[in-house]
């Protein structure tokens, strides 16, 4: 994978860049994937901050809280009758006392089930992945480049780069 | 406070690279106290519980007492940064790791006390409930097994808390670290990049986290309460004991979370990010606290004494004038009467030390409060053939003692190994409050005509 990208100070002109290249594809010949950003906070004001922002997680995570919930209300009933105390002919099965079990069991499918949720979707762990990346990000600088760019194209996206007021343009190889 | 983002790096970050002579000073003695409380343990593992101060009929004491204690202060965190995180308190982000922090520790030190109680930990495995072939079979009736389930969600919930949030801080550390550490921080970063998608798919899931350990929190204190309030034992058999000992452990946990953070702004110099005004907002939930304790420690009390069972009136009148009444009245001081008027008056509230001088007498008081539940009601039991009385051996006081080092221990390492500031959240709120003039001043620009 190769990359070219600019570093940009503050979110203003990172959007400025973006706005470029996404008027640049046909142009330029390449997709709206291959636009990479990366910075070191979330920008939820911004355009290039909400690039990828939508999810079903929400709903992911109620399905999970309701199959922890079927879970609790099964496990608790299944063992009641599998091994059944001597209750004087009451209930084997106690609704009011399985309901804090099926209740504990369908947070705690809520809360798995974001957890892998968010590790499915934002992809990681990801220890072994070469992806572009530049550790100015962390010192506040936000990265708008290209990925796997046309040869011919390189140059003229490292002017349009600049002018839209990076710090630094870059090449990434890997 | 004007920082750039590399300044903000390094004042976070510095705790992590460079380690004074203090640290390895406060670790020492940390260590030496909870090496003596495992000796105690071994020593009561070796001897028996008779070792203890546990006798008939006063089964419960020291160690449940730290039990419910710890399970409060435990409520410092993921619950009151969760609170904090959907009204979407701006302050919050220099106090959200700390506290969440505590949580963990206290929760997993909690969690050691049943296993302690039990006298032979090998057989702890007979806890979890699993069906077996020897006809012992897992009791859902029971609240003791409601706690396994309530606080085994919790500290997982707890955990995915503190550690999702962390992944970009971790990666900042990776970014400059080298050598073993580069390794290390590699590893536990997960390779996070700062994607967009990442950072969304992060707000959403601590979104829906923060939402969704709100109420496993609430019902994890609740049902510790129940295993109480579930016995027909004179001063438990009470439907207030839901949420008095909620209300008890937030009230705790508040206390516990001012004192670390003041420890940590002292000694990792943190002075420009954990600020008065931090302690000053914290300081009025915790005299929020301190008058909805007084208001549930009064009603309990009220309709006990008007209700005059004669049951009830020994507990009562043990603690009001008895052998327990200097704790009543010292809990009473300690968790109203000092912290109260320091935390009302405002000159007083928001300087750091007077807000810590109101938090430590009511860690003293919550202590008091959770034993004065326990002993009391235990020795006078409905039948007054059984009363009993209860002193606490060396043993208990040691691993007692040993819980608190312990607690101050893993927070010292933590405090090694986490940026103890969320470094992004803090970042993230300092962008919104310099944006927060120029998109007012806009306003009023386009509003004039």
């Amino acid at each position: 994978m190769n990359a070219i990208y600019g570093l940009y100070p503050d979110p203003d002109s990172a959007q400025r860049a973006l706005n470029v290249l996404e008027r640049s594809q046909s142009e330029l010949g390449f997709e709206d994937h291959d636009i990479a950003v990366l910075t070191g906070e979330p920008y939820e004001e911004y355009g290039f901050g909400k690039r990828d922002n939508v999810t079903r997680m929400p709903w992911i995570a109620a399905l999970g809280g309701l199959v922890g919930g079927l879970c609790g209300w099964w496990f608790v009933g299944f063992t009641q009758k599998s091994y059944p105390m001597i209750s004087g002919g009451m209930h084997l099965v106690t609704k009011w006392s399985n309901g804090i079990i099926t209740y504990e069991l369908t947070m705690l499918g809520v809360i798995l089930t974001t957890l892998f949720t968010l590790l499915i979707t934002a992809r990681i762990p990801d220890w072994f992945g070469r992806k572009l990346y530049d550790p100015a990000i962390s010192n506040g600088k936000i990265l708008i480049g290209v990925t796997n760019p046309p040869e011919k194209v390189r140059e003229e996206l490292e002017r349009r780069l600049a002018a839209a007021g990076a710090e630094v343009v870059k090449d990434f190889v890997n | 406070m004007n920082k750039t983002p590399e300044q903000i790096n390094q004042d976070l970050l510095r705790p992590i690279y460079h380690t004074t002579w203090r640290f390895y000073a406060a670790a020492t003695v940390l260590t030496a106290l909870v090496l003596a409380a495992f000796f105690a343990w071994g020593y009561q593992i070796y001897f028996g519980i008779g070792v203890s101060g546990l006798n008939r009929p006063v089964f419960w004491a020291f160690y449940i007492t730290n039990f419910v204690f710890w399970i409060g202060i435990s409520h410092a965190g993921t619950l009151i940064s969760a609170i904090l995180r959907v009204s979407n308190a701006g302050w919050r982000r220099p106090v959200t790791r700390c506290a969440e922090a505590i949580t963990v520790f206290a929760l997993s030190i909690s969690g050691m006390f049943p296993l302690i109680h039990l006298g032979r930990p090998w057989l702890f495995f007979w806890l979890i409930p699993y069906p077996t072939e020897r006809g012992i079979w897992p009791q859902f009736r029971s609240p003791l097994l409601w706690d396994f389930f309530a606080i085994n969600t919790y500290l997982i919930g707890s955990v995915t808390f503190l550690v999702l949030p962390s992944f970009p801080d971790f990666a900042l550390i990776r970014d400059r670290a080298s050598g073993w550490r580069k390794k290390v921080y590699s590893i536990v970063s997960l390779g996070w990049r700062g994607t967009p998608k990442q950072w969304h798919r992060l707000e959403m899931a601590m979104r829906i986290m923060a939402v969704a350990i709100i109420p496993v929190a609430v019902s994890v204190h609740t049902i510790v309460s129940w295993d109480f309030a579930m016995a027909p034992v004179p001063g438990w058999h009470s439907t207030i004991f839901g949420p008095y000992f909620v209300a008890g452990a937030i009230f705790s946990g508040i206390a516990a979370l001012i004192i670390a953070m003041a420890l940590l702004r002292k000694l990792l110099h943190l002075e420009e990010y954990l600020r008065p005004i931090h302690f000053d907002n914290l300081g009025k939930l915790l005299l929020v606290m301190s008058l909805l304790w007084f208001y549930f420690v009064f009603a309990e009390r009220l309709t006990t004494w008007y209700g005059n069972f004669p049951s009830e009136m020994s507990v009562f009148w043990s603690t009001q004038v008895g052998s327990f009444s200097p704790l009543f009245w010292t809990m009473v001081f300690c968790n109203f009467i000092i912290p109260a008027p320091i935390l009302a008056i405002k000159n007083l509230r928001n300087k750091i030390g007077w807000t810590v001088a109101a938090s430590i007498p009511i860690i003293i008081g919550m202590w008091l409060e959770r034993f004065l539940i326990i002993v009391p009601s235990l020795s006078h039991k409905i039948m007054p053939y059984n009363f009993g009385s209860y002193r606490p051996s060396w043993v208990e006081i040691t691993i007692t003692a040993g819980t608190f080092a312990g607690m101050g221990l893993l927070y010292l390492i933590f405090s090694r190994v986490f940026p103890i500031i969320s470094i992004w959240e803090l970042k993230l709120g300092m962008g919104k409050e310099t944006k927060a003039p120029a998109l007012a001043s806009q306003a009023t620009a386009a509003e004039q005509p």
